[in-house]
């Protein structure tokens, strides 16, 4: 140790252009520092702060400068509309009742349906069967959307959670998910589902539209379509296309918690339970144990006769029956 | 002595077929080329989407299930062979155990391909691993199936090793890949009384194991059906009733190809007219297990003819479908129970014809289990274009159709050429048996 102390401090030339080096960018460094400094305290400009609303429903203060603008991307809107689509509409109980007697066979329901959901001419998320029992019943006009099931076949037997029921009562396809083996169409008695064989019609057009869960578009080559009773425009608390669409007030729509369904056609709102009770309402093939949850008023008295030409239509059901 | 040259006449006339000759050069270049026209029909269905199929909204099944019934249905047999008889002591099917294994293997393992061309988006077969919900049977089915092929691959290459050691030994012209690959697969195999134990106590576990796992496999795949409320589908009995016809098909396919491995591998002296006439007695028992089924499946609703049943089978007995429908239950069913019954007909080429006949009728068959109910949904079909009603297979789709059939065969093929197809091991264990008792 005292070796080294005794050693003479020399400076030589060759360290003394070092430390100037070094001096030089330690100022360089110092500089921007400082600078950097009276940028940032610009930006702190007072009267720049602005009041936000968290997701947790807290109202908060901050400074605009340190904000950035949240940009939805494709994906993550997806996700919502994702999560969403199977959350449901808290608190709602969808019912849906048919009021045989007043059908017309307009098919004003069919068109919406099939414009709303951009579905082929043969793909029907609602359709408009003639129907006949036996040979003796009278034919009439049935509009057969899926019936919403509370104890589901479809839901139950598909192998991705593709098709999943709600909350609030609902039966969605995610077509994100699908992967088209087509098991639910077996399973479903009232056949309601549909599959995108082709390409979708408006394929192009929808090409860069975020998937909707909620309203199935864009539909999707090799998935399953089927009713939605509408979600999408549920969520905005306005009637199913097919329920706003039809001219001779054959559907009534609302909440079974409520206890309220409105008629599309004449917007009046009636007790779901009394309407229920005073018509003898019914739901198809009860006997399978599906609990549908829509509801069929029978086509008693009815507003309109069922047009000759579609008697031989109705009775091809009942000529296979042999009845 | 005598004993020696025995046992090398064996070893000779089993190892003579796995070489390559013109025939299987032919053979071979013959399905590579088929395969690739029905790829190519496949490739166009997965461009312009399912629309190339004659499938829609209501026969939305098809020809691809019905084949899926069928593969997974003709698998079966490797069970029956090699794990019922061989269990409970039946030795004449001892040399037909292999057999049966490759077909089971084959068929099991193409099966899963099967199901694939049926999918609407075949890229998201993982979301089933990925998001697999226990409660769809097609979890179930995909689980078993997978479990049946690991467990017919082992049960076919256990009793493979003591014979992977022989061709090694014995097969000294084949090309040194091929040599290396029985030495690596015989894993040192020598003959000593502790291998001999474990290979046998193995099998014998494998064995017990697989008659569960066979029985799962086409279980599940009846409740695809079983499990949905259709006419026709919504039937007790569908488990046992798929599995029974199983064996039905499964017999027939091994018949046909012990005629082909006899008459081209020349084994005459391995696969004699007893071992066809066991077979021909085997596939007349099962035939009439199936026929019991059939009886309770179509009198019993017909005895009632509830509505839609009525629609159903008035359809099969005496509609579009009556000619399929008594073609598949006299040809393919009836007649073969009633002409085995003959010994002259257990011969060889008798019962290979009859088995054709069984086999086709067999898928037939399934076609009939699978088509007909959806186009009576108890909802009227309307507002569809006709093909929508009526279910008629495309050209694309009957492509698709035929190309597993043509990976079976060259699994078969393949296996066939590289494998002895009668335990050389095990039949030289019981010719110095046969001799030790003499």
């Amino acid at each position: 140790m005292s070796e080294k102390e005794e050693k003479p401090k020399k400076k030589s030339r060759r360290d003394f252009l070092q430390n100037i080096g070094l001096v030089g960018v330690g100022s360089v460094f110092a500089g921007s520092a400082i600078l950097a400094g009276i940028k940032y305290d610009k930006k702190k400009t007072p009267g720049a702060r602005i009041k936000v609303l968290t997701a947790e429903n807290e109202l908060l203060e901050i400074d605009k400068n340190d904000t950035t603008k949240v940009k939805i991307t494709k994906a993550e809107d997806l996700t919502l509309l994702q999560k969403e689509g199977r959350e449901g509409i808290a608190g709602k109980r969808w019912v849906m009742v048919v009021d045989l007697s007043k059908c017309k066979n307009a098919r004003k329901c069919m068109s919406a349906c099939q414009n709303a959901h951009h579905l082929r001419p043969e793909q029907h998320h609602i359709n408009v069967l003639k129907m006949q029992e036996g040979k003796n019943t009278a034919p009439f006009y049935m509009a057969k959307p899926c019936q919403h099931c509370d104890n589901p076949p479809c839901v139950a037997v598909c192998p991705v959670d593709a098709t999943f029921k709600r909350p609030d009562g609902i039966v969605l396809i995610d077509n994100e998910r699908c992967i088209g083996c087509r098991f639910c169409i077996a399973a479903c008695p009232y056949s309601a589902r549909v599959f995108n064989w082709a390409t979708p019609v408006l394929e192009e057009e929808d090409k860069n539209k975020t998937y909707n869960v909620e309203l199935n578009v864009p539909q999707r080559k090799g998935t399953i379509s089927k009713c939605l009773f509408s979600a999408d425009m549920l969520r905005e608390g306005k009637m199913p296309y097919c329920v706003s669409a039809c001219p001779n007030g054959v559907y009534y729509f609302g909440d079974e918690n409520e206890d309220a369904v409105t008629n599309g056609t004449t917007k009046e709102t009636v007790r779901l339970k009394k309407l229920l009770e005073e018509n003898a309402g019914y739901r198809l093939m009860p006997e399978l144990g599906t609990e549908p949850r829509v509801y069929y008023l029978p086509p008693k008295n009815r507003t309109a006769p069922f047009q000759e030409k579609d008697k031989s239509e109705a009775e091809e059901h009942l000529d296979n029956n042999k009845d | 002595m005598l004993d020696q040259s025995k046992t090398d006449k064996i070893t000779t006339d089993l190892l003579r077929p796995i070489r390559l000759n013109k025939a299987f050069v032919l053979w071979m270049g013959f399905l590579g080329i088929s395969l690739v026209i029905c790829l190519y029909a496949y490739t166009l269905q997965l461009k312009n989407g399912m629309v190339v199929t004659g499938l829609r909204d209501y026969v939305s099944w098809g020809m691809y299930i019905s084949n899926f019934v069928f593969f997974v249905a003709t698998s079966l047999i490797g069970m029956l062979i090699s794990a019922v008889l061989g269990l409970s002591g039946a030795k004449w099917a001892a040399p037909l155990a292999r057999i049966a294994e490759i077909i089971a293997l084959a068929f099991a393992a193409v099966a899963g391909l099967v199901i694939i061309s049926d999918m609407g988006h075949p890229e998201r077969l993982m979301y089933v691993f990925i998001y697999g919900r226990i409660q769809s049977p097609i979890v179930w089915d995909i689980t078993v199936v997978s479990v049946y092929v690991v467990i017919s691959a082992l049960l076919l290459y256990l009793p493979l090793i003591p014979d992977m050691k022989i061709c090694y030994n014995k097969l000294e012209k084949i090309p040194k890949l091929n040599r290396w690959l029985y030495k690596i697969l015989s894993l040192n195999w020598n003959g000593s009384l502790e291998q001999e134990k474990i290979i046998k106590n193995s099998t014998r576990i494998l064995a017990i194991l697989i008659i569960p796992v066979a029985l799962a496999i086409h279980t599940v795949t009846s409740w695809l059906f079983a499990s949905t409320s259709r006419v026709g589908w919504d039937s007790t009995i569908f488990g046992p009733y798929f599995v029974t016809g199983a064996f039905v098909s499964g017999s027939a396919a091994v018949i046909i190809a012990m005629f082909f491995y006899r008459k081209n591998f020349k084994l005459q002296d391995y696969i004699t007219d007893l071992h066809f006439d066991k077979m021909g007695k085997l596939l007349v028992l099962v035939s009439l297990v199936y026929l019991y089924f059939n009886l309770n499946e179509f009198m019993v609703p017909a005895y009632k003819m509830k509505k839609f049943d009525a629609i159903h089978l008035n359809d099969l007995f005496a509609g579009s479908y009556a000619l399929m429908f008594w073609a598949v239950q006299i040809l393919g069913l009836v007649l073969p129970i009633l002409l085995l019954l003959f010994r002259k007909m257990r011969k060889p080429l008798p019962i290979t014809i009859i088995a054709i006949f069984v086999i086709v009728g067999a898928w037939f068959k399934r076609y009939i289990i699978v088509v007909p109910t959806q186009e009576h949904p108890y909802l009227p079909i309307q507002n569809v274009p006709l093909n929508f009603k009526i279910y008629s297979p495309t050209l694309t789709e009957t492509l698709i159709t035929i190309a597993p059939f043509i990976l079976v065969l060259i699994i078969i093929t393949l296996l066939s050429k590289l494998i002895p197809v009668i335990p050389v091991h095990e039949s030289i264990h019981q010719n110095e048996e046969t001799q030790n008792e003499n």
